[in-house]
């Protein structure tokens, strides 16, 4: 019998809905560090404790959206992987036997260690810090200290892009520059990593869609950003820069090319020296000043830089000294018209149909040239001239990890530029737009320090710089490197971000020396950050006859229970990113956009509840400790009480600091002004940020607009205002190769000479991924690569509670076609096999994926124990890292072996992995492999509770 | 069975309209949604075993991510999902205590835990698969729509939308009075055509879903007629005799 029906809700007097309680009872702002795209956020808390971080709607990066690892912030904050109090090991190295010690007894330990070091050869420091950023304190920090090992985690991320761009338009893809989101009608995106700009990028693809304009996503893989593409161009991988070659082909014989543009910001008319076997061929012909010379259709060679030039931009000329030139648009052109680059010849390679390459490359021009954009805003360029309007060539192009991590990813990401540099599409309305403090001058500065480390001495200039030729080199007289890693050797000229990659592996072998501390923060070196996890576990326990480590001293500082962490003798436990100050600073990796400068800081929103403390404090009070001069007062005392103070009031020249926002004793300076003691707080009160906002004039032609680069030398951003020529031709490059060639007093070791003379190609080139020389690419017939999930920044998402749910294991993608002929269901297990050994995981099949690849997602995978996770956790028993088939070398050639890097930039070549993949036996189904044993929790962990019902609402 | 409000002309009915064109599947919606409830009117929401094997909790909203087609010419699409709150949902009238009731006032689907004896027969009738159950504390949890943040005057006026719509880096989530022809919402849906989730079924889902949009495609064509390296002895020659000036 039915039942007398309910009556409605609002006849129930009892159905109170609060509908406007209190959200919190304190909000603060401050800059999220879930990863590293730096969004401000507004964290409201109740209690004492986090009710809710939301975006914060006034910042400039995010403008009030936050992605899912923002928004995860709490789980991160309350994890039960958290570090309690310092640690010293008492067991062997890995075995997770540590025992909690006083900071005092740990700031002693470290500054024993680090003291003989310093007194004896501070090389034998290696300092390298992950994800850091606070580069701007710890590079300067380890040139006090005098050793030139130093570098964060940029040679195994992006330093591709950053050296593809900074020597070739000033500045670069990645995070420092950004399509024109409001104009552009064109935007080809490759290969992009999702979680670098990741908000702006997602905030800009909405807003360009919305417009309509076509946007073009070149990966081989179609999820995330390419899933709303208009066209998804499932390339193979580390095929982008043939591709992009191909396309300059194409513009280059259809003449749809911008020679005004080239004529005027690049230097395409500038004449290159033709004297095969001379010691000056294919440097540039310059005059008595030094100011490189173009051939002008009525005078002949005279000063390029002239306003009333008339270049001529194709031909062979004699100089009045008798030297042959050519324009280097004679010999960009010559090089890329020739049929190796035409869309016949790269199609099978690229796996695209040549007819697909060449209409792309007839979108491009059509956008570019028929649909270009003219504003109505005057402007001067740099030879005094005042402009009516700025016209854009409304195509722009962006770039990341796809590029950056193969070996020939520094040329491929120049030939991006190159066709940036034809297109006219270089910081125009509606193409790609440069960041500040970017454009800066080509290459920006002066070589690496490093040179002539001794004890008790400061290096003087910075570690990580920018080489112009042979002699900025840190080799000694034999050409060996200086660096612990290689840095900035023959090996890899231009590693602008240093090789952490390497570090271990080179240490272990004592090439080029041994070292006596590794000193190491927020890297995971021996899991996810490693390219060979199992070696470098080998290494950091690897013991000598008498029973010493290879390396003797492994210092580490982390927030978190990470894999890490068993690996080192002190440990150094640091707060949360909502424990501590930071600054992400003008020095470093501003927040500035096309729109103005910009810089950032956190503040702490919370106290920590454990005997924790900021690693930024803790170097400080080492580098006091050490008496570093710039630590120390001249009594002997420590200079900064702790991080805030240093950034106020550290200078790195005279009124330049680490914060360009709120300067001057009143705080009405930006750039350049003395120390303010208020300046965090005009930070706090203002969100956590400063930005500048560049008037109309000066947001395009930055390069050779007299207004933007006069304020921008104004500011300290730069140190002159004269026009960032864009450089087709590299002359840098051409030095290195010169020396390969037998010039000059620093060459390179015999061994290197074909390798430096191949590589450092002045104008971009093509050339397969190195580690595939050799290999049985029969065999290993797939590529293998990883994506970066959305929602997860590498190992920091993987632990948290609410992520983990969202994506607890991986399995390895493929093409359903491939499958099939491989004899694969879905979920199969099967073994990954590589030149560098095997693991053990599960298929899943889809439609989205270049054939003749497979991928998986990065950082899932973890070692069983680590992180306070259950060793049964999907992440440790079906979770993979495709790190355990990648080998960080080479394969060995003539006793030497190499980094498994880009030649020019040291950058690790992850991408370049080949595998075959093959079904497991039955009855090998099940748990991953490797799968390491799992490691003990250190002291005074909490225990995993079985059930977390996280709120701050009242009686819950 | 539970009584629904009687529908009237011109009856508010809040909800939300989600972009599938621009929907990057990136869970920002997700686990803010996670974030804000789990102290919100309906929190907590519970992660079981959140540290383990078998890791699994409530969430109000939950995107999934298909393919269509095959190959190149296929689609990935990725798919948002939370309560639809329907006009007629048959969630509410399985309820047997009462506990599942849609507000007349705004159309919001909501749950009373206080008389809500966790029988999951909502669960079952519900088509979308939209409820939540707290296997903890026994009672069924769902999307409020963000009750206490849309009507909260300790909010700013303008940030009174669910979290998933504020939070949305791609503009993918819009929220409004879907009985309203000229709210925004409403106009949006006109414009892009926006459909409901299994409408056949007849809930009369209030959500909408806008569809991708056509793939923009360019009249431009290759210039078949122009040179080819091949065939020019010197293809420089026509930019030697550019006259350029600055």
């Amino acid at each position: 019998m039915p039942e007398a029906p309910i009556p409605l809700a609002t006849e129930r007097p009892d159905r109170a809905v609060d509908y406007s309680p209190p959200v919190g009872d304190q909000v603060k702002t401050t800059t999220c560090y879930m990863c590293a795209c730096r969004c401000g956020i507004r964290v409201h808390l109740k209690d004492g404790r986090i009710r809710y971080i939301e975006g914060n709607p006034n910042h400039p990066v995010n403008k009030g959206v936050l992605c899912g690892k923002g928004s995860a912030g709490i789980m991160t904050q309350y994890s039960p992987a958290k570090l309690r109090a310092p640690l010293k090991r008492i067991g062997p190295r890995g075995s997770g036997e540590f025992a909690e010690i006083s900071w005092e007894e740990a700031l002693e330990t470290a500054t024993g260690w680090l003291r003989h070091v310093r007194e004896t050869d501070p090389r034998r420091l290696a300092f390298f810090t992950g994800r850091d950023q606070s580069q701007s304190l710890t590079g300067f920090w380890a040139a006090q200290f005098g050793t030139p090992n130093f570098a964060a985690h940029g040679g195994f991320c992006s330093v591709n892009m950053a050296a593809g761009g900074l020597y070739s338009i000033g500045g670069s893809f990645w995070e420092f520059g950004e399509p024109d989101w409001d104009r552009a009608k064109y935007f080809l995106m490759f290969g992009v990593a999702e979680d670098h700009d990741s908000n702006p990028i997602k905030i800009g693809l909405s807003r360009l869609k919305a417009r309509g304009a076509k946007f073009v996503s070149i990966n081989p893989v179609r999820t995330g950003y390419s899933a709303i593409a208009d066209e998804w161009v499932g390339i193979r991988p580390g095929t982008d820069g043939l591709f992009a070659l191909a396309l300059v082909h194409e513009l280059l014989r259809t003449d749809s090319i911008d020679l005004d543009f080239l004529s005027r910001y690049t230097n395409a008319p500038w004449l290159v020296v033709r004297n095969p076997g001379g010691e000056d061929d294919g440097l540039f012909a310059r005059d008595e000043a030094g100011k490189p010379l173009a051939w002008d259709r009525s005078r002949g060679a005279v000063d390029a830089s002239l306003a009333d030039l008339s270049p001529v931009m194709a031909g062979e000329f004699t100089l009045p000294d008798g030297r042959r030139v050519q324009p280097v648009f004679h010999l960009m052109a010559e090089r890329y018209l020739a049929p190796e680059y035409a869309p016949e010849a790269v199609a099978e390679r690229c796996g695209l149909p040549a007819e697909r390459i060449r209409q792309i490359a007839a979108e491009i021009a059509d956008v570019a040239f028929n649909q270009a954009i003219t504003l109505d805003q005057p402007w001067t360029d740099v030879w005094g001239r005042r402009h009516e309007t700025m016209v854009g060539r409304p195509v722009a192009f962006h770039a990341m990890r796809g590029i950056s991590a193969h070996s020939n990813g520094f040329h491929s990401c120049r030939a991006l530029h190159l066709l940036q540099m034809l297109l006219g599409a270089v910081d125009t309305p509606g193409s790609w737009r440069y960041k500040s403090p970017f454009p800066r001058p080509i290459p920006p500065g002066p070589g690496p320090a490093g040179k002539g480390a001794k004890p008790n001495t400061p290096l003087a200039g910075n570690i990580l710089s920018f080489p112009q030729g042979p002699d900025d080199l840190l080799v000694d007289d034999e050409g060996n490197p200086l660096r612990i890693d290689k840095a900035f050797s023959w090996d890899a000229p231009l590693a602008l971000h240093g090789m952490m990659h390497t570090v271990i592996g080179n240490a272990g072998i004592g090439d080029p020396y041994k070292i006596d501390t590794l000193f190491m923060f927020m890297a995971n070196m021996a899991w996810n950050s490693a390219m060979n996890p199992g070696e470098v576990i080998r290494i950091l326990t690897e013991t000598q006859e008498d029973g010493s480590y290879t390396i003797p001293h492994v210092i580490y500082s982390d927030a978190y229970y990470s894999e890490t962490v068993p690996y080192a003798d002190l440990i150094l436990p640091d707060t949360t990113y909502l424990e501590r100050w930071d600054c992400i600073s003008i020095l470093d990796r501003p927040i500035g956009s096309a729109h103005g400068a910009g810089d950032a800081i956190r503040q702490p929103v919370l106290k920590p509840d454990r005997d924790v403390r900021p690693f930024q404090d803790v170097l400080i009070e080492l580098g006091a400790r050490l008496g570093l001069p710039a630590f120390t007062k001249p009594d002997g005392s420590p200079k900064f009480k702790d991080y805030p103070d240093y950034i106020m009031n550290h200078e790195r020249m005279p009124g330049v600091g680490p914060l360009a926002g709120f300067r001057g004793v009143d705080g009405s300076k930006k750039g350049v002004g003395e120390p303010n003691p208020d300046q965090l707080q005009r930070y706090i009160e203002n969100g956590c940020f400063w930005r500048d906002h560049l008037p109309p004039e000066q947001g395009f032609y930055k390069h050779a607009n007299k207004a933007y680069l006069e304020q921008s030398k104004a500011m300290g951003l730069m140190g002159k205002s004269d026009q960032i020529v864009m450089q087709i031709w590299s002359e840098p490059l051409q030095k290195f190769r010169l020396a390969a060639e037998g010039h000059g007093a620093k060459q390179p070791p015999d061994r290197l000479r074909e390798r430096i003379r191949t590589y450092c190609d002045p104008l971009p080139i093509w050339y397969p991924a190195l580690e595939h020389e050799g290999q049985d690419l029969g065999r290993f017939d797939l590529s293998a690569i990883t994506q970066r999930p959305m929602v997860m920044y590498h190992s920091w998402g993987s632990m948290n509670a609410w992520l983990r749910q969202i994506l607890g294991a991986n399995k390895l993608y493929m093409a359903r076609s491939r499958a099939a002929a491989l004899g694969l269901a879905q979920d199969d297990w099967v073994w990954v096999e590589s030149r560098a050994g095997r693991l053990k995981c599960q298929v899943s099949l889809m439609e989205g994926v270049n054939p003749d690849t497979v991928w998986t997602w990065n950082a899932i995978g973890k070692r069983a124990g680590a992180w306070n996770l259950d060793p049964d956790s999907p992440e440790a028993t079906r979770g993979f890292l495709l790190n355990h088939v990648i080998s960080e070398w080479l394969p060995a050639q003539g006793g030497f072996r190499q980094a498994n890097a880009d030649p020019v930039t040291g950058q690790a070549a992850w991408y370049d992995l080949r595998v075959s993949v093959t079904k497991c036996a039955p009855g090998e189904e099940g748990v991953t492999s490797p799968h390491p044993e799992a490691l003990p929790l250190p002291p005074h962990m909490p225990a995993r509770p079985d059930l977390l019902r996280y709120s701050m609402k009242a009686n819950p | 069975m539970t009584c629904l409000p009687e529908i009237t002309p011109g009856q508010k009915k809040l909800g939300l309209v989600i972009d599938l064109d621009t929907c990057v599947g990136c869970q920002a919606c997700a686990v803010n949604c996670k974030e804000w409830n789990a102290s919100g009117h309906s929190g907590p929401l519970p992660d079981l075993k959140p540290y383990s094997a078998g890791a699994e909790g409530v969430w109000f909203n939950r995107v999934h991510s298909y393919e269509a087609g095959e190959g190149a010419q296929g689609r990935t699409v990725h798919f948002p999902r939370s309560c639809l709150h329907c006009e007629t949902p048959d969630c509410v009238t399985v309820c047997p205590t009462g506990a599942s009731y849609k507000r007349i006032e705004d159309g919001i689907v909501l749950v009373d835990h206080d008389i809500c004896i966790g029988c999951g027969l909502c669960a079952w009738a519900c088509p979308y698969g939209a409820r939540e159950m707290d296997e903890d504390a026994g009672v069924m949890k769902k999307c409020t729509l963000c009750i206490d943040r849309i009507y909260n005057e300790n909010i700013p006026e303008a940030q009174r939308q669910p979290a998933c719509v504020l939070t949305c880096p791609t503009s993918a989530r819009h929220f409004g009075d879907l009985g309203d022809p000229e709210s925004k919402v409403s106009k949006l849906v006109a414009e892009r055509g926006g459909q409901p989730l299994m409408p056949e079924l007849g809930y009369k889902p209030v959500n909408s879903y806008l569809p991708p949009r056509n793939r923009t495609s360019l009249a431009a064509k290759p210039d078949e007629a122009a040179p080819t390296p091949m065939d020019i002895k010197n293809p420089l020659l026509r930019w030697m005799d550019k006259v350029l000036t600055r």
